[in-house]
């Protein structure tokens, strides 16, 4: 490389107590380049970032741009030195429109006092018109897709003159289509000549976009490589520092007897739309059936109808033989012998302030041998924590640790260990693996096998096409709350692909 | 968007760091505590530093206001401290000053007394998110309660009587509370507005029924709007000092009995871990198995039991009726709310922070000769109000302390690292 890199981080170090969340990681990004950053979750990105962006200060090591020698003491001096971020959660103001949230902070204006609006909608425009972004700049947030808000904060970003664009896992919150454009607009900033760094720990990503790939693990760069010749096992392995199996093993199922029997499910949501709209299913002992499908077309409602977190308007829910009632609580699906693994561990599969204890004892908490007559024994929670804490492999801290000290993938254990350890009829796992890493998902699909093997039912939702077909065993397509098809688990990814968007739609209901 | 330190955005950042850098543990002992970990620390141990370092500011700030109007601030110190009769606990006070001051402390006890017992009100409440308000409503029917039974069946055995007395209070206030419970788990109403609107309905209706004509006004001098007097055999029995100055009363011994209730309540039972799971995180309760409706009605209701109990120990103690002054003048409730956040809602900081209250109250009370030396008795009385009204500003204000102490850090990282870049660069 004969010009000096756009940006350069030579050296960084950052020193919390007790651990090196960087030691000596070294970064180069040419200009109009994709590096990807790739890494477990508590492998140094992150630290690396806020360094870069000015939020951390590092113990030692230099960040050079354009040859030059910087030091960003806020995210401002970074923003000024044409650094921009995409958190992977977005900092947009609902109830404003787009083009008021992408200059915020900068506005044009009459006189120095007055909105000028229509100025700021023509900048906006401009912009989008330039790298392809397509947005409407009058809509408000609160009314556009979550992929139309990220490319609202990517313009913003380009509003302030980035020239070093860090995207930070940013096809966590996106549809598989979604993702595809996420990556054409990447390669057209690319051809804008302006770099980009690629947070991520989806390997099939990385393959897909960088230009170079760094990967860190437990603060050190282990190697930065380019795309040619790079493979998923290759990187998986630098990651881990491991083999990983990217394959789940399992055997043939060996269905039973039926456990779970939907029939005619109606659900409304909270706004009273029909979210579910006559769904019927089953699942058997010994099988893993996944309900794939675009994010928000009746997943979450299924589900929380199932789990007694919402009631339904009608049909039936039959656990084992046993028909729940209409509109039965949660304590009564989860005494019928329902398990679930909710789709999101922070808001409501754990109480973080909680220890790994009490919310190992969340649902039998009001039962022996966690209480007698409404009196609890603590150390009776703490030893079964502990056991389970041996058996699940929890890392990071004991049965007094609070949850919320635990990584994500820690967590999610914790609330698998919980759900599985009550021995359920029929186990429901909403996205199990979502914000983990490569190990822990690995783990977290070993388990749900071996769950399957157990003679569990198994229902699992999921977005990732890559995880319903390699776990399932049967796979349900879901559609604007409909049942539209069913597959077995040889069926392509294209063919999934088709019929989530609703492709196929005719040709189910005509069978 | 603001890069303050406080913003949220990086509250999250330090969140999520942490998670970060704790799963890199692998390894034992590979626990490295952030910004917001250390920060967490310094809450928890704050649990103890901020309140005092709270109350020290107010102190001061209460010290300049009194310099500001031209006296001492030592001396009114001073003579507040004496009035509290806390200078009883030293060997060297004697004579006449020590029967003195055995008097003051026999009165700043009983109204620590009903303080501790309105803290915990607010506190149990606060730990299942319900902010209660409502302590003085609850406060006032448990007292009603009591003079109503008081009042009555002269010829029942004391024990007996008071212990019906103490009880239905107990009952009253939590039926009083659970009403802003239950309306706030069947159709939602915040159970802020439903406790103030039940405080004036408290209010209120008391004074109607002891007020001049009311049906439970006393027999004797019509003209005095006040309930008769409770029968001697309901008095709570004094055991310090003497009955007839308002001794100190075996509620006291209630009060110092309630940490250990509330305490065993919250760690001990399906109640509290119902309840807490509910107040740190509703929607995980619920996907938990547990009634949070139930936990919302049941946890005010034993707020206001606390408060309720509050009532019984004043009007059984030695208030012995209840007139429509005392309604009027009454905020034992109201400060209850300073004592629990003052005191963290813990089951150690409430006693404490109700004795400071209490021994403020009593320190400034216009009855208190050694600080109308000092100051003026109508500004004394104020001093009370100012000193609490600063301690519960600084109280909400710990995040600004959080902030000047990160700031600190930040202060004290920036000369280093350029020190560390030559190094860096030599290699």
């Amino acid at each position: 490389m004969t010009e000096p890199p756009v940006l350069e981080l030579r050296g960084i170090t950052k020193q919390f107590p007790g651990v090196l969340a960087n030691d000596h990681v070294d970064l180069d990004v040419a200009a109009g380049e994709v590096h990807a950053l790739l890494g477990e979750n508590g492998a140094g990105k992150s630290t690396l970032m806020n360094i870069l962006y000015g939020l951390y200060h590092p113990d030692s090591g230099e960040i050079l741009l354009r040859g030059t020698k910087t030091s960003f003491s806020s995210a401002k001096d970074a923003i000024q030195s044409g650094i921009g971020m995409v958190h992977q959660h977005f900092m947009l103001i609902p109830v404003m429109t787009v083009a008021e949230n992408i200059v915020l902070a900068e506005e044009p204006t009459y006189a120095g006092v007055m909105l000028d609006i229509g100025e700021a909608r023509a900048r906006v425009r401009e912009l989008s018109d330039r790298y392809g972004l397509a947005v409407d700049p009058n809509a408000r947030i609160q009314d556009i897709t979550v992929a139309q808000q990220q490319r609202v904060e990517i313009l913003k970003a380009l509003y302030r003159g980035a020239e070093i664009l860090v995207l930070d896992e940013p096809t966590a919150v996106l549809t598989p289509q979604e993702a595809k454009e996420l990556f054409a607009i990447i390669a057209g900033l690319k051809e804008q000549g302006k770099s980009i760094i690629f947070i991520t720990h989806k390997l099939h990503e990385v393959l897909e976009v960088a230009d170079r790939i760094t990967v860190l693990r437990r603060g050190k760069r282990i190697d930065t490589v380019p795309r040619e010749g790079a493979t998923e096992e290759s990187l998986a392995r630098m990651m881990v520092g491991r083999e990983v199996l990217l394959r789940v093993e399992k055997g043939p199922a060996k269905p039973g007897e039926t456990l779970l029997e939907v029939s005619d499910l109606h659900v409304f949501d909270d706004r009273g739309l029909e979210k579910v709209r006559g769904v019927s299913f089953s699942v058997r002992a010994g099988e893993i059936v996944a309900i794939a499908g675009v994010d928000g077309n009746g997943q979450t409602e299924l589900i929380d109808a199932l789990t007694g977190l919402l009631r339904p308007a009608s049909g039936t829910v039959t656990v084992a033989g046993k028909r729940a009632h209409q509109g039965s609580t949660a304590r009564e699906m989860l005494d019928l012998g329902i398990g679930h693994i909710p789709e999101d561990r922070q808001r409501r599969g754990l109480v973080l302030e909680f220890s790994i204890a009490e919310n190992i004892a969340l649902h039998d908490y009001c039962f022996e041998p966690a209480s007698t007559a409404g009196w609890m024994y603590p150390k009776r929670l703490i030893m079964r924590a502990a056991q389970l804490i041996k058996d699940f492999d929890v890392r990071g801290g004991g049965p007094k640790t609070p949850s919320g000290a635990l990584s994500g993938g820690n967590q999610q254990k914790v609330v698998v260990a919980r759900e599985v350890a009550r021995n359920p009829k029929v186990l429901i796992a909403a996205q199990p693996t979502r914000g983990l890493d490569v190990g822990a998902i690995e783990y977290v699909h070993r388990r749900l096998v071996a769950e399957r093997d157990e003679g569990r039912a198994v229902l699992l939702v999921s977005l990732e096409l890559e995880e319903v077909l390699s776990l399932a065993d049967r796979i349900l397509v879901i559609f604007e709350g409909q049942i539209v098809g069913e597959y077995g688990p040889d069926v392509s990814e294209e063919e999934l692909g088709i019929a989530m968007t609703g492709g196929r739609r005719k040709e189910a209901a005509a069978a | 968007m603001s890069e303050g330190p406080l913003d949220p955005e990086q509250k999250r950042l330090d969140a999520q760091e942490q998670q970060v850098l704790e799963s890199t543990g692998g390894e034992p002992g590979g626990y490295a505590p952030s910004v917001a970990a250390r920060m967490a620390v310094l809450q928890r141990a704050g649990g103890i530093v901020m309140p005092v370092v709270t109350t020290v500011f107010a102190f001061a700030m209460a010290m300049i206001v009194i310099a500001a109007t031209g006296h001492n601030p030592f001396r009114a110190f001073q003579g507040i401290f004496d009035g509290t009769g806390l200078n009883w606990l030293f060997p060297w006070v004697t004579g006449d000053e020590r029967v003195e001051a055995a008097y003051n402390l026999q009165q700043t006890l009983v109204v620590t007394t009903a303080l501790i017992l309105t803290g915990f009100a607010v506190s149990f409440a606060f730990k299942c998110g319900l902010f209660n308000i409502g302590g003085q409503g609850q406060y006032l029917v448990g007292a009603f309660a009591s003079m109503w039974v008081g009042t009555s069946w002269a010829s029942m055995s004391s024990g007996l009587h008071i212990f019906i007395a103490v009880a239905l209070a107990a009952v009253a206030g939590a039926a009083w509370a659970a009403i802003s419970g239950f309306l706030k788990a069947t159709v939602g109403v915040h159970e802020v507005i439903s406790t103030i609107m039940l405080n004036w309905v408290a209010v209120w209706v008391t004074q109607a029924l002891v007020g001049q004509g009311g049906q439970l006004q006393n027999s004797t001098d019509k003209s005095v709007p006040v309930s008769a007097d409770i029968v001697q055999k309901a008095h709570l029995p004094v055991f310090w000092g003497d009955p007839v100055l308002q001794g100190l009363h075996v509620g006291f011994f209630i009060a110092l009995g309630a940490p250990l209730v509330y305490w065993l309540i919250l760690n001990r039972t399906t109640l509290g871990y119902e309840v807490r799971a509910t107040g740190f995180n509703p929607e995980a309760a619920r996907y938990g198995g547990v009634n949070v409706k139930r936990s919302y009605v049941l946890a005010m209701a034993i707020s206001g039991m606390f408060a309720g109990l509050a009532g019984a120990m004043d009007i059984l103690g030695w208030q012995f009726r209840l007139g429509v002054l005392d309604i009027q003048v009454s905020s034992i409730g109201f400060i209850g709310i300073a004592v629990a956040l003052l005191g963290r809602n813990s089951a150690i900081g409430v006693p404490f922070a109700a004795l400071l209250f209490g021994a403020l109250l009593q320190g400034t009370s216009t009855r208190n000769p050694a600080i109308q030396d000092v100051i003026k008795p109508e500004l004394a009385g104020n001093l009370t109000l100012i000193i609490q009204g600063l301690v519960l500003l600084f109280v909400g204000a710990d995040l600004l302390f959080l902030w000047i102490w990160r700031l600190r850090t930040k202060i004290r990282r920036t000369p280093a690292a350029p020190a560390a870049q030559p190094g860096a660069a030599a290699r």
